[in-house]
């Protein structure tokens, strides 16, 4: 059987990342910000994944379930602040939170 | 194994390319799921089932139900979907698009310079949880407690 090239399996993960970051710069709906954010996560949890099975050692994907936790709790956090912005503001966009005007 | 991460590969990087242009929330998120679906895919092909089962159960189940639940809750009508298209024009996605490209390319040119192979041996769910409940118990232990933080604010966050 023939294998995959450990870089390709990091640049898939560092393409997905960018994906997400463009997502996260251009997009102003708070819901697709997240949704960007998730992918983030998700293509470093790819690089970890793709270390760990280069280096046959376990503890990459023991940072992956690390990633997993994060993920999971900043998911809910953030849908949590997704709702009550919804209720004061009645839109997802996030150019009407400029009260402190940064 | 080769051809299943190829595949895999490129449904995801459709998948996801299709989360950032979609203009209807709904939709992204099934994309968004496909993409995790094939991102478990690649871990499977990666000699890793204990990471591909935990991303389709975790990710792809749990947290995206919980997208679901709250788009139901807001349901975002046809303003938005049109708000959305009229924000999608060249000249607010093409400054950080060019610059984000810049630092792929940085990024790739990085990675060819080294030449290794993965081999196919499978890195299964005994040497995880060896490390789980060995040197890394007080991580484990530490993401418990951020997961109820996270509970927690959620809770106070989501009440009325």
């Amino acid at each position: 059987m023939e294998s995959i090239p450990y870089e390709h399996g990091l640049i898939l993960a560092a393409i997905l990342f960018v994906c997400g970051l463009v997502g996260v710069l251009t997009r102003r709906n708070i819901v697709f910000v997240l949704m960007s954010l998730e992918i983030m996560l998700n293509a470093c949890g790819l690089a970890f994944v793709v270390a760990s099975s280069r280096w046959q050692h376990a503890e990459g994907q023991v940072m992956f379930l690390m990633i997993l936790t994060l993920a999971a709790a900043e998911v809910a956090v953030g849908l949590g602040l997704i709702i009550q912005m919804y209720r004061r503001f009645h839109t997802v966009d996030i150019s009407v939170l400029n009260e402190m005007k940064g | 194994m080769i051809f299943l991460f190829y595949t895999a590969a490129i449904v995801a990087l459709i998948a996801t390319i299709a989360v950032i242009v979609s203009t209807n929330v709904v939709h992204a998120l099934v994309y968004l799921i496909i993409s995790l679906l094939s991102v478990a895919v690649i871990f499977f092909a990666l000699g890793a089932p204990f990471a591909a089962m935990l991303e389709a159960i975790v990710y792809a189940g749990a947290i995206m139900v919980l997208f679901l639940f709250v788009m139901m809750m807001l349901n975002l009508g046809q303003a938005t979907q049109d708000e959305e298209k009229a924000w999608m024009q060249p000249r607010l996605w093409i400054g950080p698009g060019t610059l984000v490209a810049l630092l792929l390319a940085q990024l790739t040119s990085v990675l060819f310079t080294q030449d290794v192979a993965i081999s196919p041996v499978e890195v299964g769910v005994l040497d995880i949880s060896v490390l789980l409940f060995g040197p890394w118990l007080l991580a484990v232990e530490l993401a418990s407690m951020l997961l109820l933080a996270g509970l927690v604010a959620a809770y106070h966050l989501a009440k009325k």
